[in-house]
C-alpha cells in the first residue's frame, strides 16, 4: 500500500532574521529545560525541552491533551496556583520560573506575548478597545495622554483595522472575530515582544479570514524579526507557516525537525500517522488512514512509551522503555526506540476502521 | 442517471433581526434561491465560511425549519404539501448529525438507551428484538460493547461521535444530513470518523448531505460540491472538478486559503475584507465587494448560476459574461 504524504516543496516563509544553519547557532532567545507540570499529582507535561532563536519561527504541534499549550502557560506563569511545575524555563539567560511577580509583570505582555483562539474572550467587553491596548502601551512603553492614540492608531494600521483612528473608541462586540483577532495581535505588538505565542490563532475563524490573519503574522515577523512561537492542531497550516516543527504527544516532545523534513521524511511513527491521517488537498484520493484508539488518559500512561498502545510498529522493548529524546541527525530529534529509517508506514499498519 | 433523493428548488428562508434593543425589525435571507439535488447513494457537500447560509440549507432539507418560498422534494414528495402524520413517517428517513456529539447527546441515559430510543419512539420492530439491533448498531460504528452501558461523558470525543452516528443510523434512513460532524475531532480521530461514514454509505446505501467548512474533509468524502456565500450557491460540480480548478473567485479564493505544507503563505489569493453581514447585503454579486475581478456589472445584477460544460455551474459574469439578471 502506498500512503500519500505531502512533500514539501519549496521552502517555508523567512524571517530576515531567522535561524539557517546549524553551525552558526546565534544564542538562544528563550529555553525551556525539563519542564513538568503537574494538576493534582496526574502529570500533564513529562520534561519539555525546547530552544527558541532570535526571529524563529516554531511550530508546535498535537491534538488535544497533548500538552502544547499548557507549556507555554506553565512557562509564563499563568496557571492557576494548584499546578506544581518544576524545570527551567530562561530569556536570555534569566529565569522566568521563579522570578518575582514583578518582573514577571515586566516580561508578559512585554518581552513575551501570548495570543489566544478566542479574541472576544480575551478582551475585555465592557472596555473600548483603544483603552485596553492603551493600557499596555502605558505599562510597557510608558506612553501616556495623546501618544497613546497616535501609537494605537499607528498599530491598528499595521495589523490591517480599517479606518484605524475612529476604531479607538469601539468595543469588542462591535467588531467580527477576525477583527477581534487583530486587535489582539496588535495588543500583542504593543510590548514591542521578542517573542509572541500564538495559540491557535486563527482556529475559530473562517478560512479566508485565517489566511489574512497568517499572511499578517507572517508579515510582522518579517518586519519586526520577532520570533513566533505558532501552537495548532493544523500540521499544514504550521508547516507553512513555521521554519521548525515540535510534535508533541500526551504532554511530551515526539520529534522536532525543520518543517520541510517533518513532511518529507518524518521519523516518529506518531509523526507518520498524523500526516497518513490527514486529508490532502491534492494528489490521488485515498482511504485516510487513522490512528488507531486514542489519546491516553494522562492518569493512566502506559508504563513504557506513551504511543506504543496506537503504534503499528511496536515491539516487545516499547512497552517497558520510555524512549527518550535524541538527535538522529543534525538538526532533528525524535523520541523513538527503533532506528529512523524504517518505512513510513508498515504494511498492516491502520487499514481496518 | 440515478434518480435524485433529495431535491431542493428555489429554496429561500429569511429571518427578522432587531438592530440594538429597540431598534426596527429587519429581515434577511439567509438562503436565497437554492437549488440542489443530491442523488441516491451519493455525498453532496456543501461549502462556504459562516453565515453562508450552508447550515440553515441543511434544517430547511430536513424540515426543521419551513422554506418561505421553494419546494423540498424527498424522493419525489414535495414535503412542505404533507401532513404531520406522513412528515413522521418520511422523517424517520433523514436522520441529521451535528458539529457537537455532546450537546447532542442526553447525558443522563447510556449510549445503548439512546441508541435504542429512535426505534421505541417510531415503533420499529418487535419491543424485544430492538436492544440487540441497537447493539448491532454500536458494534458496526466501532463502539465497543463495554461502551454500550456508559454515560455520554465517560466517552471521548471521537466515541461520542460514533454514539451520535449510530442513534441516527438506527432507523435505517436514506439520507444523513451531516453539519460539521468532524470539525471538533482531532486529525487522527477525523480520520477514524471519515472512514466510517463512507462504509457505512456503502453498506447502508446512505446518501450524505455533508456541510463542512473543510475542503480537504469534503474532497475525501464527496462526489458533488455546491460553494456557498452569503446564502446563495456560487458555484456547484463535481468535487474533483471544483477543488482542483475551481472557477468562482470565491471558490478559488477558499481553495487558495487552505494550508499546503510547503507553499508561501504568500503565494495565496488572500481576500481583503470579510464576509458582509447578510442584513447589509451588497447589490448585484454579494461577493463583488471582496472580489479582485470585480467590474461595474458585478455592482448592479446579480448574476445567474450558468453551466461551464463540464457539469458544473457557476454564477458569475467574469467567469461566464453575458447572463444578468436586474
Amino acid at each position: 500500500m502506498v500512503v500519500c504524504v505531502p512533500i514539501a516543496c519549496g521552502g517555508p516563509v523567512r524571517a530576515a532574521t531567522s535561524q539557517q544553519t546549524q553551525d552558526a547557532k546565534p544564542p538562544e532567545l528563550l529555553t525551556i529545560e525539563d519542564l513538568t507540570v503537574a494538576f493534582d499529582g496526574v502529570q500533564v507535561l513529562r520534561g519539555i525541552d525546547l530552544s527558541l532563536a532570535r526571529g524563529e519561527a516554531l511550530g508546535i504541534v498535537g491534538e488535544s491533551g497533548s500538552g502544547k499549550s499548557v507549556t507555554w502557560l506553565a512557562a509564563l506563569g499563568l496557571l492557576p496556583d494548584t499546578a506544581r511545575i518544576s524545570g527551567r524555563v530562561r530569556l536570555e539567560g534569566k529565569d522566568l520560573l521563579n522570578a518575582p511577580a514583578r518582573d514577571l509583570d515586566a516580561i508578559r505582555g512585554g518581552r513575551v506575548a501570548m495570543i489566544f483562539q478566542d479574541p472576544s474572550s480575551a478582551l475585555n467587553p465592557v472596555i473600548r478597545i483603544g483603552r485596553q491596548i492603551g493600557e499596555v502601551l502605558a505599562r510597557h512603553q510608558g506612553l501616556s495622554g495623546r501618544s497613546i492614540r497616535e501609537e494605537v492608531t499607528r498599530l491598528f494600521e499595521l495589523v490591517g483595522i480599517p479606518d484605524a483612528r475612529r476604531r479607538f473608541d469601539a468595543f469588542p462586540h462591535e467588531l467580527s472575530g477576525g477583527q477581534n483577532q487583530r486587535v489582539m495581535i496588535a495588543m500583542a505588538l504593543a510590548g514591542k515582544p521578542d517573542v509572541l505565542v500564538a495559540d491557535e490563532p486563527t482556529t475559530a475563524l473562517d478560512a479566508t479570514i485565517q489566511a489574512q490573519i497568517l499572511a499578517l503574522l507572517a508579515s510582522i515577523r518579517r518586519e519586526t524579526g520577532m520570533a513566533l512561537v505558532l501552537i495548532s492542531h493544523d500540521l499544514g497550516l504550521v508547516a507553512e507557516s513555521c521554519e521548525r516543527i515540535m510534535v508533541m504527544y500526551a504532554g511530551g516532545v515526539v520529534e522536532t525537525a525543520s518543517a520541510v523534513q517533518i513532511f518529507s521524511r518524518p521519523q516518529h511513527p506518531y509523526t507518520q500517522g498524523l500526516l497518513a491521517a490527514l486529508p490532502s488537498l491534492e494528489g490521488p484520493l485515498q482511504r485516510l488512514v487513522p490512528i488507531e484508539g486514542q489519546v491516553p488518559d494522562p492518569a493512566k500512561l502506559p508504563p513504557g512509551c506513551c504511543f506504543a498502545p496506537r503504534c503499528p510498529k511496536r515491539r516487545q522493548v516499547c512497552d517497558s522503555t520510555v524512549p527518550p529524546l535524541v538527535e538522529t541527525e543534525a538538526g532533528r530529534q525524535s523520541a523513538c526506540v527503533l532506528p529512523a529509517s524504517l518505512p513510513i508506514r508498515s504494511k498492516t499498519a491502520g487499514m481496518s476502521a | 442517471m440515478t434518480p435524485a433523493i433529495l431535491e431542493l428548488q428555489g429554496i429561500s428562508r429569511s429571518y427578522a433581526t432587531r438592530q440594538g434593543l429597540l431598534g426596527r425589525k429587519l429581515r434577511f435571507r439567509a438562503v436565497d434561491e437554492v437549488s440542489l439535488s443530491l442523488e441516491a447513494g451519493q455525498t453532496l457537500a456543501l461549502v462556504g465560511e459562516s453565515g453562508s447560509g450552508k447550515s440553515t440549507t441543511g434544517r430547511v432539507a430536513l424540515g426543521l425549519e419551513p422554506a418561505d418560498h421553494g419546494a423540498v422534494r424527498f424522493r419525489g414528495t414535495d414535503l412542505s404539501q404533507i401532513d404531520t402524520a406522513s412528515w413522521r413517517k418520511l422523517r424517520i428517513e433523514m436522520q441529521m448529525i451535528f458539529q457537537d456529539p455532546l450537546s447532542a447527546l442526553d447525558r443522563r441515559l447510556t449510549i445503548l438507551e439512546q441508541v435504542r430510543e429512535p426505534l421505541d419512539i417510531h415503533d420499529i420492530g418487535p419491543a424485544k428484538e430492538r436492544e440487540a439491533v441497537a447493539s448491532a448498531m454500536l458494534a458496526s460504528v466501532g463502539l465497543h460493547a463495554s461502551n454500550a452501558t456508559k454515560r455520554p461523558g465517560q466517552l471521548s470525543g471521537g466515541q461520542r461521535q460514533r454514539a451520535v452516528l449510530a442513534r441516527a443510523l438506527v432507523v435505517q434512513p436514506a439520507l444523513l444530513v451531516c453539519d460539521e460532524p468532524v470539525s471538533a475531532l482531532d486529525v487522527s480521530i477525523q480520520a477514524q470518523v471519515v472512514n466510517l461514514l463512507t462504509d457505512l454509505q456503502a453498506s447502508m446505501k446512505l446518501s450524505l448531505l455533508f456541510i463542512s467548512h473543510d475542503l480537504k474533509v469534503v474532497r475525501q468524502i464527496s462526489q458533488r460540491v455546491a460553494v456557498m456565500y452569503l446564502g446563495r450557491i456560487v458555484e456547484v460540480g463535481d468535487t474533483q472538478a471544483v477543488l482542483s480548478n475551481p472557477a468562482h473567485p470565491y471558490s478559488r479564493a477558499l481553495v487558495s486559503a487552505v494550508p499546503v505544507p510547503g507553499r508561501p503563505v504568500g503565494e495565496r489569493l488572500i481576500l481583503d475584507g470579510e464576509p458582509p453581514n447578510p442584513v447589509a447585503r451588497p447589490s448585484g454579486c454579494a461577493f463583488h465587494p471582496r472580489c479582485p475581478f470585480t467590474r461595474p456589472d458585478c455592482r448592479r445584477f446579480t448574476p445567474e448560476l450558468t453551466p461551464l460544460g463540464d457539469g458544473r455551474t457557476v454564477a458569475c459574469h467574469v467567469v461566464t459574461p453575458g447572463k444578468v439578471r436586474s
